[in-house]
């Protein structure tokens, strides 16, 4: 479903992507994991292009995206993504939120964006906040909006980068929930987090990433209980 | 303080201030087209559109007004009739407020370019990766908040206009500076009309600050 080959991403003189090779196929959960600052964040927006590669070819459902003909506004709206900080649009309500892309780019009628709209709500268990803005929001509660304000245009592939670090705790599980009960559903993902568990549980693979290189591609099991790299096995001493 | 000539001339205090606040109206709405548009320019992808917008902004920021108002009215080739509206002849009044917009609209473009980088550009991000395009993203997601910051540093601007719209006077248009310069040079008292001035002045002002103050509240208790 989606093919990388020698991906590479400089800003400027820093190297931060130094060739990614990867295949990630339909139906997986792919869960990121690395230091701070060797290039998980980055290697995930250069997914949907939010960063233009240095160099190297992203394929997406058999298209090219990052040949200058593309226009990757069409495979954004395939690629949900979702951010630490959430980014809910703070001057609409939650319902409007969800409702505007698939207004604006599928051209649903008010009607069948907001009934989508409240499946998603419930989904989530937010139905009630439907009128809401999201400064009335909790983290928890904004990040699930946020996930479902990318559900709503019914992506085929969901990118996560660390969609619980900016959460208190106590808030860290209901987010992961929702997560959850979507991989069961068959969502594809890609996930940058630190939540181990997670990984654990509903990862099907897991990439170590070090210095801007793909370091262990395995199954989180294996990564956790046999780490081939030292680099692997240090890092993973420090945080489990 | 020697008040006298008041009631005789109190007529060219308000032909003055009405003057004053036709300019400053005019500026302000010409300034914030040719403001709009010079953002544009300096957001667009093309790098000369950025270059020019970005040099005009410069050259404006780092060239007295008063020069430039100079250079409009002498250096314009197009001669606007000489119809006297409410004692303003518009031969001169047109340049005046070419020219003074053509300044405040870079100032303006600056007020603009700001309200919407102060955006966190999360917000861009997380727009385009739903798909939309960044016209799309701009209508409906950026600047609907840049506006919030927008529109008091505009209001702000309208109150600058006010006061440097007395340099105007240079090239003859009898606006309240011009005015109160007449009423000096015809009593020869030299100060006590300046005080009519800056008290005309300030209630404009002063007045304006107020309303915009009100205006500006009840746009933030209405999110
Ligand atoms: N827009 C940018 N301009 C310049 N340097 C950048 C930019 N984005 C990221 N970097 C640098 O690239 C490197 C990799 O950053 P990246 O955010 O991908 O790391 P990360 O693995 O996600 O780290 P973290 O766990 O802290 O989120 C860092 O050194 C960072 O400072
Ligand atoms: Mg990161």
């Amino acid at each position: 479903m989606i093919e990388t080959k020698d991906l590479h991403k400089k800003f400027g003189k820093l190297h931060v992507l130094k060739g990614i090779d990867l295949t990630i196929d339909k139906g997986e959960v792919v869960v990121v994991i690395g230091p701070s600052g060797s290039g998980k964040s980055t290697f995930l927006r250069c997914l949907n292009l939010l960063e233009h590669p240095s160099h190297g070819e992203i394929i997406f459902e058999g298209v090219n995206i990052t040949s200058r003909q593309n226009d990757i506004n069409q495979q954004r709206q395939k690629m949900g993504m979702v951010f630490q900080q959430f980014n809910l649009f703070p001057h609409l309500t939650v319902m409007k939120n969800l409702t505007l892309a698939p207004m604006k780019l599928k051209k649903l009628s008010r009607e069948n964006a907001e009934a989508g709209a409240m499946r998603l709500l419930e989904r989530v268990g937010l139905t009630d906040k439907a009128q809401v803005f999201p400064a009335q929001l909790s983290g928890g509660q904004k990040q699930r909006i946020a996930i479902v304000r990318a559900l709503a245009m019914e992506p085929d592939v969901m990118l996560f980068d660390e969609p619980t670090s900016a959460l208190d705790p106590e808030m860290v599980g209901e987010v992961l929930d929702v997560m959850k009960k979507l991989a069961s559903d068959g969502m594809t993902m890609v996930v940058v987090t630190h939540e181990m568990g997670f990984a654990r549980e509903v990862g099907t693979r897991i990439l170590f990433m070090d210095e801007g290189q793909v370091l262990e591609d395995t199954t989180p099991d294996l990564l956790f209980t046999d780490p081939k790299t030292d680099r692997a096995k240090e890092f993973l001493a420090k945080i489990l | 303080m020697n008040f006298s000539f008041l009631p005789e001339y109190l007529p060219y205090f308000l032909t003055g201030t009405v003057s004053t606040v036709a300019i400053a109206f005019f500026t302000v709405i010409l300034g914030v087209f040719i403001g709009i548009f010079i953002a544009l320019m300096r957001l667009a992808k093309n790098p000369l559109l950025r270059f020019l917008s970005s040099a005009y902004v410069e050259v404006i920021r780092g060239t007295p007004v008063l020069v430039q108002i100079f250079i409009i009215y002498y250096g314009l080739p197009i001669h606007f009739p000489n119809t006297v509206i409410f004692g303003m002849d518009l031969s001169r009044f047109i340049p005046g407020v070419i020219a003074l917009s053509i300044n405040s609209g870079a100032y303006v473009a600056e007020i603009i370019r700001a309200g919407i980088q102060a955006i966190d550009k999360g917000q861009m991000e997380a727009a385009r990766s739903l798909g939309l395009t960044n016209a799309m993203a701009m209508r409906w997601i950026i600047l609907p908040q840049a506006i919030r910051n927008i529109l008091p540093a505009l209001g702000n601007e309208f109150v600058v206009v006010i006061k440097e719209s007395s340099v105007v006077m240079i090239i003859g248009i009898s606006e309240l500076m011009f005015n109160t310069n007449i009423v000096r040079g015809a009593t020869y008292i030299p100060l006590e009309p300046l005080y009519v001035a800056a008290a005309i002045y300030f209630l404009l002002t002063f007045t304006l600050s107020k309303v915009l103050g009100v205006a500006e509240r009840r746009m933030r208790s209405s999110d």
